[in-house]
């Protein structure tokens, strides 16, 4: 792609050959108006409002390229015509009962309704009859739907869930003389919009998707709205807290949408979350799980006075990531002056893990970023069970595969229907726990550079292949001749006769041959389809840029090390470029800023983690500690991004700074302590106040500062262990949570009903004699567990899941550290 | 042609061109100087003027011919556009409530004194659950009124708002045409503020419909 110049409206302005038109012009501050178009998905053409003259011809802006030299005029008196006559289309049969609409206020149609100056309707077409309808967490209003399609495109090229699509409206046909009277384009748009309304893919009658929400975001009017928000409070009364969600690595930006709770409670309450969904999705826990904030009426003095002694006896502070980078400080500095010792097992394997890659990479972290990964066109998932680790990583494996016509390639032990259905270009390899090595080296295999790679490695992957004659079926064609008989006009007789005619034609015959084939083993020890190496070569074509995934099972596996220094091999001698998720929010953040600890002392202090003495956002510990959402400060998120975050709420209670105070620490308030994180790991001396938290129109993200990507001392060994053949068999469980869930946090928000326990698969079910709601215990080597069934039809396959959001399950006790563990499963 | 009239008659404002009765009071310049001043002043003390105020009293009470509007006993009528306490209208057809809970007239309020809750209730409508103007600090200024989509809000001639506390609060319950006075048919439309304009029929544009 290179950059070109062209013309819009006069303004000589700069893009990239093939950028779309509509890109183009809001890039440079031009309007264009249009209902339909997503940044990021594919143009769907719904509304045909972004028509343009490009070069004397008409076409539309979200769809047309730009080619060098082009002139773009956005309005001629045609246009502006087209663009009345639709805006009248769209507003015939629409209720005007803004006053009850949700999205009045923010209404693209209300808005686009002004802009173009409707003051009269001229068309009409007879109505049918269009309920409301509950899907569950979204409402459908189809008499305010104007069928943009936006939901479905978002469902589609963004989200992957395919859970929405259009339906019949079962409406009468257009009059007839509208063909000749209206303009063209608002003619052919109304009549698809008057054949189509939104349905459900499944055909059920509620939604069962991943639950994003995405599709209402994106509604431009009230047809699909959340339903914990119908009617509760009106845009304008909003007041939007710029933020960072606060459940998982993502790091999405998000606004707080608070008002005062009621006429009489004045307290700012979270009414909803809003995302600018053209540059940023959110999954169901961003935006549904946003009332997770420890309400405290007041200071406890006695419980404060309580944890200042806690942390004179202290000699452990045991943390989980779902802090900010300013308390990691406060926590590491207090290491420093009095000798605490840190434990966060998960980020502390992170951290390890992080440090054994950087031995090979020579950087300290990572090369990638979702971002970038939402480019490429070939996406591989490893290690990591991907919808609910990190859903916004799922979403650029999809929106890459959707959008760059990419393809993808998902190993993972747990049997996923949701990574299935993102579409036939995604090949899905179920391997064995423990075999993330031959994953890797499989990876190493196909895509690595041979010539470059560390000799021992490529004898290694060498051994494994060897050659075998398959017979091949094979389909050719064969000409043959066959006499056939025709009836055709005696030119003499002038009377109609059979004649035999001699026709040669071409059949396709089945032969059998056989061929000598290269057979790797590593294909049979995944346990990949035999047709692999087919479809990938399929798969594989026209791709140049590829992107690696790597997630947490990778960083907990007994042989991380080895795992780290395969990932740094991959990046560095492939086409690969690697995006590793940190296991929790703040996991990268709390790794480069703490020096952790292996083993606790005798006295614990936990901090959202159960300890001698707890502090605690969650509101059930010694002493209250404020959420995420009640608090300023930065988060570190997968694309290596400081991202700022803002009070949303009040609280009234005392945080860790009040006690790093006492116990002689100085700031006043806990961003002092931003400017100074470490820079030694690729912070900035930046002020909080200083740092922004928003997109331009362009899609460019302004959002705190991007790390720095320091490099890291080498030793020049490259060398990497062969991997053990040794395997988990037998009833599995696998530590993870069902989407929507990541912690205890989101456990607590009202919109996230995902019920705790056992989750089993509909298929596992079916061939067991356990039923839902059964009370089961689990048990492992490591520990045990009794909690309900719960049936899941986002996973299939035999592995059981245990999930850790519902702190009353301590699922960790049945894992030594890895996440997959063997287990025994009885009815009690 | 009455229209013109007033208009000329307002924008013109050199009122000794106009043949009226108009004339100019004759009022003395202002003294200048300290012996000016001083002399204007013993001229106020001395001349009785308050006898002259007191004596008019008098006559008029004497006279038992009493122009005054004995309040509270007896109230002046009020203008059918006067801007007074609040009400709440119904619909003249099924008695229901008029107001939809859009919130405009929140939005609109320029002293920041309504407010209004909503939900949505069992049969999926929006429901107004509380509704309160702040009487004490509302300016009166008829905005609620002028914004109200569904002349639900509009003000009334109660203008007594005498108060122990200087927040006074009215609330939903309290501004809504009672429902005995609904079934007497004698709720009435305000003229003022946000009421239907005369001769609106003629001026709207018709939905063309396709029944």
């Amino acid at each position: 792609m290179s950059k070109i110049t062209i013309n819009i409206d006069g303004k000589e302005i700069e893009t990239q050959e093939g950028e779309y038109i509509l890109n183009a012009a809001r890039a440079n501050d031009i309007f264009i108006p249009a209902i339909c178009y997503l940044t990021r998905c594919s143009p769907t053409l719904a509304c045909r409002l972004c028509l343009v003259e490009a070069d004397g011809k008409q076409v539309y802006a979200c769809n047309a390229k730009s080619k060098e030299g082009m002139s773009v005029t956005t309005s001629s008196e045609n246009i502006i015509k087209e663009r009345r006559a639709i805006m009248e289309v769209y507003d015939v049969n629409h209720p005007l009962q803004c006053g009850v609409c949700d999205q009045s206020g923010e209404c693209e149609l209300q808005n686009y309704t002004l802009e173009m100056g409707v003051d009269a309707q001229h068309y009409a077409v007879k109505d049918v009859n269009r309920k409301d309808i509950d899907w569950g967490h979204i409402h459908y209003n189809p008499g305010l739907c104007i069928v943009c399609e936006r939901c479905v495109t978002a469902c589609k090229d963004m989200i992957g869930d395919n859970s929405l699509k259009t339906v019949a409206r079962g409406a009468d046909a257009l009059e007839a003389e509208y063909k000749e009277s209206m303009p063209k384009d608002a003619y052919a748009m109304w009549n698809k919009l008057n054949k189509s309304l939104i349905g459900l893919t499944s055909g059920e009658e509620m939604l069962d998707c991943t639950s994003c929400g995405e599709c209402a975001a994106v509604c431009p009017v009230g047809a699909l709205v959340d339903t914990h928000f119908i009617y509760s409070a009106n845009a304008w009364e909003l007041k939007q807290i710029p933020a960072t969600c606060g459940h998982c690595s993502a790091g999405c930006q998000i606004s707080y949408d608070v008002k005062h709770t009621s006429i009489d409670n004045t307290d700012e309450k979270i009414y909803r979350v809003m995302n600018e969904w053209n540059y940023v999705s959110l999954c169901g826990a961003g935006r549904y799980g946003f009332d997770y904030q420890n309400e405290v009426k007041a200071k406890d003095t006695a419980a404060f006075a309580m944890a200042l002694e806690a942390f004179k006896k202290a000699d452990t502070i045991k943390f989980t990531s779902t802090i900010t980078n300013e308390e990691a400080l406060v926590l590491q500095k207090l290491k420093e002056k009095f000798g605490y010792k840190l434990v966060n097992s998960e980020a502390k394997a992170f951290q390890t893990f992080l440090n054994d890659y950087s031995e090979i990479s020579g950087t300290k972290l990572y090369g990638y970023d979702l971002e970038a990964t939402h480019n490429a066109n070939f996406v591989i998932s490893v290690g990591t069970a991907i919808k609910s680790d990190n859903p916004n990583a799922r979403y650029a494996l999809n929106n890459s595969m959707t959008v760059n016509k990419g393809a993808g390639l998902y190993f993972h032990p747990v049997k996923d229907p949701v990574i299935e259905g993102l579409g036939k270009s995604i090949m899905t390899v179920y391997h064995a726990p423990l075999q993330e090595e031959a994953v890797l080296y499989l990876i190493l295999d196909l895509f690595a550079d041979k010539e470059r790679l560390p000799s021992d490695v490529v004898s290694y992957l060498a051994s494994f292949h060897s050659q075998k004659s398959v017979t091949v079926e094979e389909i050719i064609k064969e000409e043959i001749t066959e006499i056939v008989k025709v009836m055709k006009k005696n030119e003499e007789s002038g009377e109609e006769e059979e004649v035999e005619e001699e026709k040669k034609k071409m059949v396709p015959k089945k032969i059998t041959k056989e061929v000598i084939v290269d057979d790797n083993r590593l294909l049979d020890i995944l346990g990949a389809d035999e047709k692999f190496m087919e479809e990938l070569e399929k798969n594989l074509a026209k791709k140049d840029s590829f992107a690696l995934i790597a997630g947490p099972d990778l960083y907990t596996h007994p042989n991380s090390r080895n795992l780290a220094r395969l990932l740094a091999l991959i990046e560095k001698y492939s086409a690969f470029e690697l995006t590793m998720i940190p296991t929790l929010t703040n996991s990268l953040g709390v790794a480069l800023i703490c020096e952790l600890d292996e083993k606790q002392g005798s006295y614990t202090i936990g901090y959202n983690t159960k300890g001698d003495f707890t502090l605690s956002a969650l509101g059930d510990g010694d002493l209250d500690m404020p959420a995420i959402n009640q608090q300023e400060g930065t988060l570190t998120s997968i694309n290596k991004r400081v991202n700022p975050t803002n009070a949303a709420i009040g609280y009234n209670g005392y945080e860790l700074n009040d006690i790093a105070n006492e116990l002689g620490l100085k700031a006043e308030l806990v961003i002092d302590y931003t400017k100074m994180l470490p820079i030694s790991k690729g912070f900035k001396t930046k002020e909080f106040d200083s740092l922004p938290n928003r997109y331009d129109n362009d899609g460019t993200e302004h959002r705190g500062y991007l790390l720095e990507n320091l490099a890291a001392a080498t030793s020049g060994d490259e060398s990497v262990l062969k991997f053990s053949d040794e395997k988990l068999e037998g009833t599995l469980i696998y530590m993870a949570n069902p989407v929507r869930q990541f912690t205890p946090f989101t456990n607590k928000a009202t919109n996230l009903d995902e019920v705790s326990g056992v989750y089993m698969s509909e298929e596992f079910l079916s061939k067991s004699d356990f039923n839902e709601g059964d009370t089961v215990r689990v048990k492992s080597p490591s520990g045990e567990l009794v909690a309900n069934i719960v049936s899941d039809n986002k996973i299939s396959g035999d592995i059981v899941l245990l999930p850790t959001f519902d702190s009353k399950i301590n699922s960790e006790a049945l894992f030594s550290s890895y996440r997959f563990a063997t287990a025994s499963i009885e009815k009690v | 042609m009455h229209n013109e009239h007033v208009e000329e008659h307002f924008n013109n404002r050199n009122v000794t061109e106009l043949d009226s009765n108009y004339y100019m009071v004759d009022i003395a310049d202002y003294p200048a100087d300290g012996w000016g001043k001083f002399k204007r002043a013993l001229k106020r003390s001395f001349r009785g003027e308050l006898f002259v105020g007191l004596w008019v009293v008098l006559r008029e009470m004497i006279k038992f011919d009493v122009h005054t509007v004995q309040y509270p006993a007896e109230k002046m009528p009020i203008g059918p556009r006067y801007r007074a306490v609040h009400e709440m209208k119904r619909l003249w057809e099924s008695d229901t409530e008029r107001c939809i809970g859009c919130g405009l007239c929140e939005k609109i309020c320029i002293s920041n004194c309504i407010r209004i809750d909503t939900r949505v209730d069992e049969n999926s409508r929006k429901e107004v659950t509380e509704y309160s103007i702040n009487l004490g600090r509302c300016i009166f200024c008829g905005y609620c009124a002028e914004v109200c989509p569904e002349l639900a809000i509009t003000h009334g001639g109660e203008y007594e708002n005498a108060s122990d506390q200087r927040e006074h609060f009215i609330m939903y319950q309290d501004m809504l045409t009672p429902l005995d006075k609904m079934k007497a048919g004698t709720q009435l439309e305000f003229e003022g503020f946000g009421a239907i304009t005369p001769h609106e029929d003629e001026r709207v544009k018709k939905t063309p419909l396709a029944y």
